[in-house]
């Protein structure tokens, strides 16, 4: 009975947080298709045969900048994803197997990254993409999201290889690996489930991000894809059906990029990889 | 095949000595066990032969081949480690195919070597699995196929049954030794189980703080140690040590004082002319299974070189035998331990009597070194 009880209100209050936390996607995915007197009129109501509206998607998607904007959004989240894992396990593999002067230095250097935010550094960088001529490129957001990912990214990889048994690294030793191919056969296949949790961290702050763009890649055809919603925020009149068809679309890639890790991140925990 | 010899080997961590002057021939052919209490270096030395830990002086050479900086993979060596280390997200056959496949051989000859081990091994049913469905005996079969495929000069082995289930070690043990007498290979085998050592072995080296204590054949190390360590270390139960004095030392015999308060005659001619004199300290040993132990606390009709009477403590039967705890003397030192048959009708509490034989007597010095004996040199 005791049992019972304590499993109920856990599920109650996950269930509270699970609706809190849905409550803006649903909100934005109704009234993405209602038309615009019903956004304001009931903004919490479902849309009826009256009110149902497509009108939003059809502007977005009419609008041939917009779907620039996606695919220059998409652009840099998987570039910087693929980087921020490669690089940072590649750099987490170093710290963590070989011993050299230096090595605690750098790793607490690359532990400074996760606690300082890198929008303090706001200005030196768009100074510095001034000076590269890198301004209003896809580029200057990559290298930027990069250097904010790894730190954590450095960490969370750190931790997994050093659960990785020494007798697996010695045994590829035996086999005539060179430290590269230990590496990239033996080391990555198993950082799998802890690279899709990385993946899933690092990715959903750059496609939410609007500050670097803003300051980075505000023009030129550049701009990603929260950054392009802008467009239809005007200084007198907001068209929240294009705002709200543009976000509802947005949800949807990293949606799916979520589920192709979070798919992998499950399967290596239960796989029990290592004995 | 190939021989292996460590010359002065000496491998240390800033201050920590790991290896001291490690002078070690393994035969080629050979199915040499190091064994040890943990901590002791066998694994140290055994990681040093296969290049997976630099050694800061001396020579290692295998095959006549001087190796010291070589890499691993260019040694001609094979090691199978304790925990397995099989790649989780390889199937069977990639685990074992794995490193020929980086030396560049071809597929189909990959295919041979790996068929041919999972022949021997029993394994063909499994090559498609991957490790975690296998169960442990599997998993140290595919690790020991890993091995083989490579066809090795010599096999390194780190205590590869000690994740196995009694049962299984065992079977495994009877595998391995079947398995050397096959591939006829060369084999260093670490293992801190001296079952597995007095099994396996065609040579037996047991190490204590880094140092070899002694090395030889299985039973020239069981019936003449070469000092307490090995005396103690070798045989199960241990050893018994009676330690004490020479109180009398003639050219017939020689009368030991024991710290509890036994007075022993023993034969000296056991130990021929080696200076044994009068006031040296030195330890008696005994192996439980050559203790003759009788009810009663008279021993005349006893026959042996020594004759003891105490009371049993504790009596442990493990069913066709037993071991009996018996207090001797003014009841000091540690209880003397007697192997007696299971139906033996001696009872906690009861007086018995002890004797043993010349030949299973055994004589240390104070610096624990053990007096030859004269049968020492025929039984060699």
């Amino acid at each position: 009975m005791q049992r019972k009880i304590s499993a109920l209100s856990v599920h109650i209050i996950l269930l509270a947080y699970t609706a809190l936390a849905l409550f803006p996607i649903v909100l934005t995915l109704v009234n993405s298709v209602k038309a615009r007197k019903a956004i304001f009129g009931a903004p919490l109501a479902l849309p009826t045969p009256s009110t149902f509206s497509l009108i939003g998607y059809q502007k977005v998607f009419s609008d041939s900048a917009v779907m620039g904007y996606y695919v220059n959004s998409l652009t840099v989240t998987v570039v910087t994803v693929a980087a921020v894992l490669l690089i940072g396990a590649m750099a987490a593999w170093g710290l963590s197997e070989y011993r050299f002067r230096g090595n605690t230095l750098l790793k607490l250097f690359f532990a400074i990254g996760i606690m300082v935010p890198i929008r303090l550094g706001s200005v030196e960088i768009l100074k510095m993409m001034t000076h590269l001529d890198l301004n209003n490129t896809l580029t200057a957001l990559i290298l930027v999201y990069t250097a904010q990912g790894l730190p954590l990214s450095i960490f969370i990889l750190s931790e997994f290889i050093e659960q990785i048994p020494r007798d697996l690294r010695e045994a590829a030793r035996c086999d005539g690996l060179s430290e590269y191919s230990i590496f990239f056969w033996i080391i990555l296949p198993l950082l799998r489930p802890a690279m899709a949790t990385v993946a899933v961290f690092s990715m959903i702050p750059v496609w939410n991000d609007l500050w670097f763009p803003l300051i980075l890649a505000p023009s030129g055809g550049k701009q990603t894809i929260t950054l392009g919603i802008q467009q239809f925020i005007g200084q007198y009149i907001i068209d929240w059906n294009s705002v709200l068809a543009a976000l509802s679309t947005a949800i949807i890639p990293v949606l799916i990029l979520y589920m192709l890790f979070s798919r992998q991140l499950i399967r290596g925990l239960t796989s029990g990889a290592v004995k | 095949m190939a021989e292996v010899r460590t010359e002065k080997l000496c491998k240390s961590y800033g201050v920590a000595e790991i290896l001291k002057d490690i002078d070690l021939t393994v035969e080629d052919g050979s199915f040499v066990v190091l064994v040890g209490p943990s901590g002791c270096g066998k694994s140290t030395l055994l990681r040093t032969i296969a290049g997976l830990e630099q050694s800061t002086t001396g020579k290692i050479e295998i095959g006549g081949r001087r190796v010291n900086d070589l890499p691993p993979a260019q040694r001609q060596i094979a090691m199978v480690f304790q925990s397995y280390a099989l790649y989780p997200h390889m199937d069977v056959r990639g685990n074992m195919g794995f490193g020929l496949k980086f030396a560049g051989f071809p597929k189909n000859e990959i295919e041979r070597r790996v068929q041919e081990a999972a022949r021997i091994l029993k394994l063909e049913a499994l090559l498609d699995r991957k490790p975690r469905d296998l169960s442990g005996g599997q998993r140290q079969r595919v690790a020991i196929g890993r091995a083989i495929v490579r066809e090795p000069e010599v096999f390194l082995f780190d205590e590869p049954l000690s994740n196995l289930d009694a049962a299984l070690r065992v079977n495994t043990r009877i595998e391995l030794a079947k398995l050397h007498r096959m591939l006829k290979a060369t084999i260093v085998y670490v293992t801190h189980d001296q079952v597995e050592a007095m099994t396996l072995a065609d040579k037996i080296v047991v190490m204590n703080k880094g140092r070899i204590e002694q090395a030889g054949k299985p039973m020239e190390l069981y019936y003449h140690p070469a000092n307490l360590f090995v005396a103690g270390f070798i045989g199960s139960p241990a050893m018994n040590f009676i330690p004490g004095r020479i109180a009398e030392a003639s050219d017939q015999s020689l009368v030991l004082q024991s710290d509890n308060g036994l007075r022993l005659t023993v034969p000296r001619q056991i130990w021929g002319m080696a200076a044994i004199n009068a006031g040296d300290q030195v330890t008696l040993g005994l192996r439980p299974e050559h203790l003759k132990v009788t009810t009663g606390g008279n021993s005349a009709g006893q026959t042996g070189a020594i004759a003891l009477s105490g009371t049993v403590d504790l009596i442990e039967r493990l069913g066709d035998i037993g071991y009996a705890h018996i207090r001797l003397g003014d009841g000091s030192g540690a209880p003397l331990v007697g192997e007696v048959r299971g139906t033996t009708p001696l009872d906690v509490g009861d007086t018995c009597s002890i004797s043993a034989d010349n030949e299973h007597l055994h004589l240390f010095n104070a610096e624990g070194r053990a007096f030859s004996k004269i049968a020492a040199k025929a039984a060699a």
